[in-house]
């Protein structure tokens, strides 16, 4: 009875009041203007880029489809969100479950025939889905072609922001966590074993991309609702690539992980403003190098949780068998 | 766990060193008393190109002025932040540079970008003076009509451009039908282009065809075949000069003899290494200045630009250096750092003697200057005409 | 029909560079199941020592080929040694991200050290000789036959290579069975080294060509050509060397009629299109051959 009143307050209470003790203290920061505009917008992008990267990451970590053209769904969740407020007038809860919605069937699109593809293949596909959505839309004009759509309200306020990234966490932490995800880890070590012993395959590598998808689109309509303008540009090949390597770096089937490294990410882009070349430069030696060295990334498949730092303190036979089951 | 434990430190490590040096480099600047510009410019990315030429220039205009003794008795400083072609990143650049303590900002090159940082611009009340930024959305909100009170830029409109490209090939080269070949993935190119057609229509002439080909490209035979099949009088070629000098130059070797002109991204001396001589013969432009102009404030420009960066200065460089002089000037005028001083001495910039022409702000934050349209002889840039608005 | 043709003879010389770079793709695929994404801008590695050769040392075309070959080689057997021979045992999944990686590498450290802007190769380099058909209608210039003839004797040298030769001999039975070639005594490690720099030095000679042909060269000019080139490699059959040529062909072939007859605003979507559709209908392209899935 101990350990479980103990584990409800780990689990379930602790965590809570952790969240909306940071969500008060940035609150306040912001609206005393003790936080400047410019931290503001690397608050902002911190929190876009997370759930970015966590999206991804449940399409190539956790199911291990390769998929290289998420800035499509970003997108195209972008574009529908600036429609929705900018050309039809509908309020910002509108605009974000239609950018949610319009994003996750363009998944479907997208994981419905690349079904048969594998590893390499699948990875230049999506490269091609996402160049295709790019150059699609550079072409409506009633987006505004090259131009892109200006004038888009800043509606994402901190509360929108925090509430999207405690949603995305929570939803595809808990996906994984269920049989689903199992199902889909499963997929991701071993598809044909998997297929074997009786795991709809199908099934789950369309929803993964389909929810992956969704929370991209998400991310991509909070962008537009914060930065003013939206152009095909913003969404190419580059995008996709700064966020697989938040992913990679991250570790590829550890959300605490992605968490962290778009954390650290965005943070080094902003530090290096001013070191113009070199930061793709190192951007690019960072993937090599942790490819060739830590290939799992700094969290590996493992989850940062409340357990993890008890380790540090004692340890306890719940604790470990715990642990074991996450490994 | 002990490999764990070394990858993060030596993560954390980084961020401690790029930390330092991020916020040694400002430090450092905070240090003198100098009179700060902060530069949002396109410095990696798609079009660093422009951005670093931009960059060439503010960089040579602030250091002719301090040659002359600075502004109000201070010594002028820029401050360049990277916005990596992105709009986000142009946002956030311009939030930084308003932390620095400037009276202005020079960016971006591209309209994209501007209008990105336009809201930081306003939250900060800091004027911004785009050297290339095109679109008419920069300067003026196309929903209320109304101009954007920290906005300024130093070159012309594309709707002006098109139209003096029209009246030149109805009224110069007197032909009535024209083809047009833009750049579709170029907010820029498309407007110039719309600009030129409808102009063009309405003084009786008819677009024979209406071609597109996207940034980088580099064959341009298949759509030039067609373009020929046609029969055009002219080929109107709104985009910049690397995908231009491809364009005339393959055209000319299909066998395409009729005039190509095209607006202000062609100006800069690598159309020339491009197309190559001949293939610029019969070919016309629309440009803010030319670097063989014979004006002795262009020509001093021009060598002072060769003598710094052993490169001839492109439109881009002179926009750039235009763009800061001004800043520079309306801190003169307004006889203070205080941004919204600056801002209302740049709405009221009159008759300023830029290298790329004489500026004079109307009631929307645009210049009113004049064209010139330049030919070549023998791949020299010779100035033809020059039309005033 | 003159209209018609001149889209053709585009094509082929759009093709001919295709191809080239094509071949490197299809032989490091077949031998180690990785697309080298760093292909394409091993590409303008190639074109810029070529451009170099032509301007700093006043070489002239020939010898800039061969040069600009040899040091493209060796930089292609150095990128597998450091960023892809540790990933040999890995996934494919992490062979592919370093790619990625090496890719951006090159662009942006060529970006720092020769600035974004585009060079050109000086214009007199070849003759300039334009030959007109069909009552002017259509042009065939001295490029076009510099481009065919380079890429057809490069060619044939890789198909003498390939079959006629031991190395060529051992390169096939890697591909075919790794394992299999190392019991019967080959170096598999010396011939992907090999391999690379075969491939290596024909994208090089690609990057030349398109320095001459279009005359103009940046340090990001290899990621569209790159991509379009793993498309006509797929197309033909990723493996297979007549696979990537007749590939290369006919996607050079298909954008300049697309262009020419259809919209050339959705040009690069062609060949994006192209790869989709293969991948879904025929994923082994023209002249693949299925070896299905072993359990």
């Amino acid at each position: 009875m101990e350990s479980f009143k103990n584990s409800r307050i780990k689990n379930i209470i602790l965590p809570v009041v952790g969240v909306a003790a940071l969500y008060m203290i940035v609150q306040f920061l912001i609206s005393s203007e003790l936080l400047n505009p410019y931290y503001q917008i690397i608050l902002f992008l911190i929190g876009i880029n997370i759930i970015l990267a966590v999206s991804l990451n449940l399409i190539n970590g956790i199911t291990g489809q390769f998929s290289i053209g998420h800035a499509g769904f970003m997108s195209v969740g972008a574009y529908m969100g600036a429609v929705c407020t900018v050309k039809l007038g509908y309020p910002f809860v509108v605009a974000i479950i239609a950018a949610f919605l319009v994003a996750g069937i363009m998944g479907l699109f997208i994981g419905v025939p690349t079904l048969r593809l594998r590893g390499d293949y699948l990875a230049i596909a999506t490269l091609g889905f996402g160049e295709i959505v790019r150059v699609v839309l550079l072409n409506i004009d009633y987006v505004g072609g090259a131009a892109g759509i200006i004038g888009i309200p800043q509606l994402t306020n901190w509360a929108w922001l925090f509430g999207s990234v405690v949603i995305t966490i929570v939803v595809i932490q808990n996906f994984i966590r269920s049989s689903h995800g199992r199902a889909c880890i499963a997929i991701r070590e071993d598809e044909l074993a998997a297929e074997l012993m009786g795991v709809n395959t199908t099934l789950y590598k369309v929803l993964a991309f389909s929810i992956g998808a969704a929370f991209a689109g998400l991310a991509g309509a909070l962008y537009a609702h914060y930065f003013f303008l939206i152009q095909p540009t913003n969404f190419n090949f580059l995008k996709s690539f700064d966020i697989l390597v938040m992913v990679v770096l991250g570790g590829m089937g550890s959300t605490s992980g992605c968490v962290l490294a778009a954390i650290f990410l965005t943070i080094i882009s902003a530090l290096l403003q001013s070191f113009t070349e070199v930061r793709m430069i190192l951007y690019a030696l960072v993937l090599i190098i942790v490819m060739i060295r830590r290939p799992q990334g700094l969290m590996g498949n493992k989850e940062l949780s409340l357990n993890l730092l008890g380790k540090f303190r004692r340890r306890d036979k719940h604790a470990a068998v715990r642990d074991k089951v996450t490994e | 766990m002990l490999k764990c434990r070394k990858l993060t430190a030596i993560l954390i490590g980084i961020l401690l060193v790029v930390t330092m040096v991020g916020c040694g480099k400002t430090s450092t600047n905070t240090a003198k008393d100098t009179v700060k510009i902060g530069l949002n410019l396109e410095l990696s990315g798609a079009v660093a190109e422009y951005g670093q030429k931009g960059q060439n220039g503010a960089n040579l205009a602030i250091e002719d002025m301090n040659k002359k003794g600075g502004v109000l008795g201070k010594q002028v400083e820029a401050i360049a932040l990277d916005n990596k072609s992105d709009n986000a990143e142009s946002a956030s650049v311009a939030a930084s540079l308003a932390q620095k303590g400037i009276v202005g900002i020079v960016g971006c090159m591209t309209s994209g970008r501007t209008e990105a940082a336009i809201p930081v611009g306003l939250q900060y009340k800091l004027p911004m003076i785009s050297p290339t930024g095109t679109a008419s959305e920069v300067t003026v909100d196309k929903a209320t009509n109304a101009v954007r009170p920290y906005v300024f830029r130093v070159c012309f409109l594309d709707p002006f451009q098109g139209q003096v490209m029209a009246k030149f090939a109805t009224d110069e080269l007197k032909v009535k039908k024209a083809a047009v070949l833009f750049d579709s993935s170029n907010d820029y190119s498309k407007g110039l282009a719309q600009a030129f057609e409808t102009n063009f229509t309405a003084a009786g002439g008819t677009i024979v065809d209406k071609e597109a080909y996207i940034e980088k490209d580099k064959d341009f035979k298949a759509t030039l075949t067609k373009i020929k099949a046609a029969n055009p009088e002219v080929i109107f070629v709104p985009g910049y000069y690397n995908e231009v000098g491809l364009i005339v130059k393959q055209g000319r070797e299909l066998g395409i003899t009729v005039p190509f002109t095209g607006g202000d991204g062609w100006g800069s001396p690598q159309l020339v290494q491009i197309a190559g001589a001949e293939a610029l013969a019969n070919t016309f432009f629309c440009n803010h200045f030319s670097a063989s102009s014979t004006d002795p404030k262009v020509q001093a420009f021009v060598q002072a630009y060769k003598a710094k960066y052993n490169s001839e200065p492109d439109g881009f460089a002179a926009l750039g250096y235009d763009a800061a002089a001004l800043m520079m000037d309306a801190v003169q005028r307004a006889g203070s750092t205080d941004p919204a001083k600056v801002t209302e001495a740049l709405a009221a910039t009159s008759g300023f003697q830029g290298v790329a022409g004489t500026i004079t702000m109307d009631k929307n934050h645009n210049p009113v200057k004049a064209a010139v349209i330049i030919g070549f002889d023998n791949g020299k840039e010779i100035v033809k005409a020059t039309i005033k608005p | 029909m003159s209209e018609f043709t001149q889209q053709v003879i585009n094509g082929l010389a759009l093709g001919s560079i295709y191809a080239l770079i094509a071949l490197g793709y299809t032989m490091v695929y077949g031998i180690i199941k990785l697309i080298n994404f760093a292909h394409g801008d091993v590409m303008m590695v190639g074109a810029y020592v070529g451009y170099f050769s032509i301007t700093l040392f006043g070489t002239n075309l020939v010898v800039a080929l061969i040069f600009s070959m040899v040091v493209t080689a060796i930089l292609g057997v150095a990128i597998d040694y450091l960023a892809y021979k540790p990933l040999r045992k890995s996934s494919r999944i992490a062979a592919l991200i370093t790619a990625i990686g090496v890719s951006l590498f090159l662009e942006y450290v060529f970006v720092w050290l020769f600035t974004p802007s585009s060079r050109s190769y000086t214009q007199n380099v070849i003759s300039q000789k334009a030959y007109h058909f069909m009552a002017n209608q259509v042009t065939i210039t001295g490029k076009d036959i510099l481009i065919l003839s380079v890429t057809v004797i490069l060619m044939l040298l890789l198909q003498y290579t390939v079959k006629k030769t031991r190395v060529g001999k051992a390169m096939r039975a890697v591909s075919l069975d790794q394992e299999a070639a190392l019991l019967m005594g080959i170096n598999v490690n010396r011939i992907i080294s090999f391999t690379f720099a075969v491939g290596s030095a024909l994208a090089a000679a690609a990057g030349v060509l398109i320095g001459v042909y279009y005359n103009s060269i940046d340090p990001l000019m290899g990621i569209m050509p790159g991509l379009k080139a793993f498309v006509a490699a797929v197309l033909g059959g990723i493996g297979s060397i007549p696979g990537a040529v007749a590939g290369g062909y006919i996607l050079g072939i298909l954008e300049s009629l697309v262009s020419g007859y259809g919209s050339s605003l959705y040009r690069d979507a062609v060949a994006f299109g192209v790869l989709i559709l293969i991948l879904l209908i025929k994923p082994t392209g023209i002249f693949g051959q299925d070896t299905g899935e072993k359990v």
